[in-house]
């Protein structure tokens, strides 16, 4: 089973993300990484001056390097950017349906945020050219088993480790939240490198504000589930990055993977990296999302 | 772009409200089957295959149009339902289908290649290059357009879109990309996705605690507010919520879209149609509704003053707005 570390949701300042990615490409047990904005156009107006840096030194280190479009691709200039990546040789995740049109015909990816709920869509997106689907959260693990048998030659990648999103907009919060437009917002987002903690008037955390995304407030911590992914056909475990020690995390999740260590005792030292954040697993039993069934954790 | 005629395209949840729609002006009714392959999956609402039989031959008899929303998205396994209701909408004569799932746009195109498709709001296309992949690969002639877009932003997409906007004109309005949110699900188990239903009423708890009235959904707190107040419905996005120890409606405040006041733009901005949101709401609602549009649009096409009629009872929280349309909403 192969690990992919997701896109990076949060907006991280340019000197942590080198930081991160060379730590990632020297030290983390993954085997693939994925580069590139999602969430807003405003944090990267250029492009990533670092990508060409990073991404060679991702590879030096053994790592496919995966390019993520942004959830809205809305211009012809966010598209030629991406078509340029193809050219480039990367492979792109699609995470907007405006991109899968530009890019069909190669092999891609096509991320959680686009809507493949059913074999149906996977068909369909394969035929395109999709060689790997990582589905919206909402998908079941059940549904992923339908999805493997469906499409065997596809990828299906499951989320095992991070936030999930849960709503993509036009209006950005973080800047609400401050007062501000999206139009002059500031950038206030860089601000909260894990997202903006939400609460309920009760004082129950709830979600994290991420720019235009909001997230869970919950981590999806799929330790137990690795091995019953793995029988149920799913080549590939997707992490998404926290403000977190994710060389430690990428290892807890290859050791477990691997066999060198049980779930639980997998779990238990997760939650000694994670402090109290509550854990999820809801949405992958067809549950709510915020559920955790199991062992407390 | 000449102004042309705008198309009322107005709610149904029930057959009743079918027929009071047709009464009081509508062009064109919309409404669904009574499961979860349509966005307003609310128990007691939605047509039966006789009563859409019925309604559909009332509509053609008044010279009118149905459209039948299949606009929520297959769980794995369950596509069954979806290719079902696709197949007796075109048996039963509807007008066109309202549908945003991929693969079931794709059945729908090959299947029934003379059925009309009009892509969902569901589908969240806002730009022309999204619905360039709809209209090249399945063929849809109309597309309902997100609520995120300005008034030129959507003039814009009406000239290189290639197929006919419908856009919302009245009623409830998400904040969040429709299509694209789940914080429902993440709270209930439900979504409008594949479930057709946000903040399901069997979900939702109003506890009176002292002189508050707490409204939970999914046992979480989504507001509290005096007694005596009016409670708005706990859509998630609707919630007050609190960050760095402020309370606010973080995402958006109950409000209500009304676009009465922004008629003329958005004609010639070259929309095709205007979509009352709604089949949860009572007949007496849409008559209401219904009847106000259609003066306010034949005034437009007189070159008559607006009738001016207020509607500002009938929105959520009493408060209209004009959403996306105008600049500063994000």
């Amino acid at each position: 089973m192969k690990i992919t570390l997701g896109p990076l949701m949060h907006h991280w300042s340019r000197e942590r993300r080198r930081d991160f990615y060379a730590r990632i490409a020297d030290e983390a047990p993954v085997d693939c990484v994925h580069l590139g904005e999602v969430v807003c156009s405003k944090r990267a107006p250029f492009g990533d001056p670092d990508l060409p840096a990073l991404s060679a030194r991702l590879q030096e280190a053994g790592k496919e390097v995966v390019f993520s479009t942004l959830a809205f691709v809305s211009s012809q200039r966010e598209i030629d950017d991406v078509l340029h990546r193809c050219d480039e040789g990367f492979l792109v995740e699609a995470n907007d349906v405006s991109c899968i049109n530009a890019i069909a015909g190669r092999p891609y990816v096509v991320g959680p945020m686009v809507n493949v709920f059913n074999e149906d869509s996977l068909t369909y997106v394969a035929r395109l050219g999709a060689i790997r689907v990582a589905p919206p959260p909402e998908v079941s693990h059940a549904g992923l088993a339908v999805f493997a048998r469906a499409a065997p030659l596809v990828d299906i990648e499951a989320t095992v480790f991070g936030r999930q999103t849960l709503s993509v907009a036009a209006r950005c919060y973080h800047a609400r939240s401050r007062g501000l437009h999206r139009d002059n917002c500031q950038i206030v987002c860089e601000q909260d490198p894990d997202g903006l903690p939400v609460s309920t008037l009760d004082g129950q955390p709830i979600v994290a504000v991420n720019g235009t995304q909001t997230m869970s407030h919950g981590y999806v911590a799929a330790l137990a589930d690795l091995a019953p992914l793995a029988r149920l056909g799913i080549r590939r475990v997707r992490l998404s990055p926290q403000d977190l020690d994710m060389i430690a995390i990428a290892t807890l999740y290859r050791d477990t993977i691997d066999g060198r260590l049980d779930p639980a005792e997998a779990l238990a030292r997760l939650r000694g990296l994670t402090g109290a954040v509550p854990y999820v697993n809801g949405y992958a039993r067809a549950r709510e999302g915020m559920a955790w069934v199991g062992e407390p954790a | 772009m000449t102004p042309r005629y705008l198309e009322l395209v107005c709610p149904a949840g029930t057959p009743a409200a079918l027929r009071a729609a047709i009464e009081a002006g509508a062009d064109t009714v919309y409404c669904g089957f009574a499961d979860a392959t349509n966005a307003r999956n609310y128990p007691g609402l939605n047509f039966d295959r006789d009563d859409m039989k019925e309604g559909i031959a009332f509509a053609h008899r008044h010279g009118r149009h149905v459209l039948v929303a299949i606009n929520t998205f297959p769980r794995a396994g369950e596509t069954a339902i979806w290719h079902r209701a696709v197949d007796d909408a075109a048996a039963l004569g509807a007008d066109a289908v309202i549908l945003a799932d991929i693969g079931v746009l794709d059945y729908a195109s090959r299947r029934h290649p003379d059925l009309r498709l009009h892509l969902s709001v569901q589908a969240a296309a806002s730009n022309p290059i999204s619905l360039a992949f709809y209209r090249e690969r399945f063929g849809i002639r109309r597309a309902v357009l997100p609520r995120v877009l300005t008034v030129p932003e959507i003039a814009h997409m009406v000239a290189t879109m290639g197929v006919e906007a419908e856009v919302f004109a009245f009623g409830s309005l998400g904040t969040m990309t429709e299509g694209r949110c789940i914080l429902s699900s993440y709270m209930t188990g439900r979504s409008p996705s594949s479930d057709g239903v946000c903040a399901p009423a069997e979900h939702v708890r109003f506890d009176e605690e002292g002189e508050e009235m707490v409204i939970r959904l999914g046992g979480i707190t989504m507001n509290r507010f005096p007694r005596n107040q009016a409670a708005a419905y706990p859509t998630p996005c609707k919630a007050r919520l609190v960050t760095r120890g402020v309370p606010s409606y973080l995402f958006d405040e109950p409000v209500g879209l009304n676009v009465i006041d922004i008629l003329p733009s958005l004609k010639e901005a070259g929309v095709t149609a205007l979509k009352i949101e709604g089949r949860q709401r009572s007949r007496a609602y849409v008559t209401q509704v219904v009847r106000a549009f259609r003066a306010e649009l034949d005034a437009l096409d007189r070159g008559a003053p607006s009738p001016g009629i207020d509607l500002s009872g009938l929105v959520e929280g009493g408060k209209e707005t004009f959403g996306a349309y105008k600049k500063g909403w994000r």
